[in-house]
């Protein structure tokens, strides 16, 4: 029996949040005794596969198929299925990104396994099986308990420490058996920006909404952004009003985060934008309105206007930066 | 073109949430329960897609006779009929097998799910009903475009955007952009009373999860308030006090 953690990697390397998941995956493992496994889907240099031992993982499942296969979820699924059966795994762990949740739930089906997604902190296993979770966008928990032989979990992101743990891994080369169905849908294109900083993942959000008055006042949230190393976000009205793209928006009808910190720049704080950001460990509200109730859901207010504020921040952010190197 | 939408009732996005006093039942008291946003726009776009290509929209969901109203609103924006497999819809699970029996006597061309619904927020349904009709899923996508029995998909990835074709028959989850969310108008919701609205019983499925309480969030301490003229000391003092950055 094992314990068995899918890492994902962009163009061959593993980001952060593939050693928290490994970490939180040999929490688990170590918790019930089992071996930990690790399933790679990808081209990935042995050295860098290594990494996950760090972690942790005693043996690494390298399956070497090209770039285009490795982002297809459904031969992913197969493959991590698979993988899982040789391993006799009875808990199969990934994180809970936009690739994880097209691919936890199909593992799911396959291996007719329980499946709890977004868990949050590590499962109570007690003699039953439960784990913690979001619900109702952020306005509340629930606690789900598992009771199959075999159990799918994927974890929010920045849930979970990285806690280096080095042990010696095997890495063995593993090929699966995927079928033509597996392919019905094609990749025609992929694009990624490497210098962005994708927002579900991100440590730290510096968001902004209509108190920025239009579109061409965000280049001194941007810069603030780029400064802290930060990703950028908007309030609903704002990608409503096609200030800012979609994928920008947070809150309850767009991207529920939770980053380290999240800086709120003119936003008041409706309940639906609170329900996406309320699991960020640290909150700044910055808004000219002493009522916004976002202040009442801070940990850091500042009153006053955006473009006095925002300046200052940015000189602040850039000697703290300076500070710190 | 026959195209189904898989819809769920959830709470207001501006509802309180609250749950009993042993805090094992959500207490829906007071509640009012909405089309979620997201299958809004899924079926926004099923909608027009219907129009241009001269198809029929099928709604269908999960639940006991409460959430007729929410279909009837469903059938005002535009849908041609609904069905309803009579049971609660208690995880993502039993509602991707009740809809995936439905789906394997009754086919559709392309299935639209809204990428989350607002209550549980798993996102795993429309993936899991994909699995067992062995088919692909676009679970983020934030445009559809048909051409002749295929379709192109743009959708999110960490960090990008990718760009997918497939042919029928697929199931998409909508994203904000797919689609604009459509008002029922008068004659939308006059003729949503008698469009055909069909409750099937459900077919029995092992459960494999069970939800057994829920909990709040803690409220944050008090909020510490920063003068305009200290404000550039935020950085360090957020480093001293909270240690994340």
């Amino acid at each position: 029996m094992s314990v068995l953690v899918y890492i994902e990697n962009t163009e061959g390397k593993f980001k952060k949040s593939a050693f928290e998941i490994i970490s939180f995956a040999a929490s688990i493992a170590s918790k019930i005794n089992l071996p930990l496994v690790a399933v790679s889907i990808g081209k990935v240099s042995p050295d860098e596969l290594q990494k996950a031992s760090q972690y942790g993982v005693t043996k690494i499942l390298n399956c070497d198929v090209d770039l285009n296969t490795s982002l297809n979820p459904q031969s992913n699924a197969t493959i991590i299925a698979q993988a899982a059966k040789k391993e006799n795994s009875k808990i199969i762990v990934m994180t809970a990104g936009f690739s994880g949740k097209n691919i936890a739930p199909r593992v799911a089906v396959k291996l007719d396994a329980g499946l709890a997604e977004n868990v949050i902190e590590l499962p109570v296993m007690d003699g039953s099986f439960k784990v913690k979770k979001g619900a109702f966008s952020g306005k509340a928990f629930c606690y789900i308990e598992m009771t199959s032989d075999i159990k799918v979990i994927s974890m929010l992101t920045n849930s979970y420490k990285v806690i280096p743990s080095p042990v010696q891994a095997q890495i063995e080369s593993f090929t699966a058996t995927r079928n033509e169905k597996d392919f019905t849908s094609k990749i025609i294109e992929s694009k990624r920006s490497t210098n962005k900083i994708s927002l579900p993942d991100a440590e730290l959000v510096v968001s902004a909404g209509r108190g920025m008055k239009g579109p061409e006042n965000w280049g001194m949230i941007e810069e603030l952004a780029n400064v802290l190393g930060a990703a950028t976000a908007c309030s609903k009205p704002v990608s409503d009003s096609g200030w800012r793209p979609h994928s920008e928006h947070v809150g309850q009808t767009g991207i529920a985060i939770s980053p380290n910190l999240y800086i709120a720049i003119g936003i008041s704080g409706a309940i639906q934008h609170l329900a996406g950001v309320s699991s960020s460990k640290v909150i700044v509200v910055i808004n000219k309105d002493p009522e916004a109730p976002f202040f009442k859901a801070a940990d850091y207010g500042i009153i006053g206007d955006a473009f006095e504020i925002v300046p200052e921040l940015v000189k602040a952010a850039k000697a703290f930066k300076a500070s710190q190197n | 073109m026959k195209i189904l939408v898989c819809i769920s009732s959830v709470p207001d996005t501006t509802a309180k949430i609250n749950f009993s006093a042993d805090n094992k039942e959500f207490i829906t008291a007071g509640v009012t329960f909405i089309l979620n946003p997201y299958d809004e726009i899924a079926l926004s776009k099923a909608v027009d897609l219907a129009l241009e290509n001269n198809g029929t929209v099928t709604v269908i969901t999960v639940g006991d006779s409460t959430t007729e109203p929410v279909i009837r609103k469903a059938l005002a924006i535009g849908a041609n009929d609904a069905v309803r497999v009579n049971a609660q819809p208690h995880d993502s699970f039993f509602v991707a097998k009740q809809i995936a029996d439905y789906v394997s006597k009754n086919p559709f061309d392309i299935i639209l799910c809204g990428r989350e619904s607002s209550d549980y927020n798993g996102s795993s349904m429309p993936v899991m009903l994909a699995e067992m009709l062995n088919i692909p899923c676009m679970l983020f996508a934030k445009s559809l475009t048909i051409s002749g029995s295929s379709a192109t998909l743009d959708c999110e990835i960490e960090g990008g955007k990718e760009v997918i074709s497939t042919p029928f028959p697929f199931v998409a989850g909508a994203s904000e952009g797919m689609a604009e969310w459509k008002i029922p108008n008068m004659r939308g919701i006059m003729s949503a009373r008698t469009k055909p609205l069909i409750v099937v019983e459900p077919v029995s499925v092992t459960q494999h999860v069970k939800l057994v309480s829920y909990d709040k969030p803690l409220p944050r301490s008090s909020v510490k308030m920063i003068s305009v003229d200290e404000a550039g000391k935020l950085f360090e003092l957020i480093r001293e006090e909270k240690k994340i950055i």
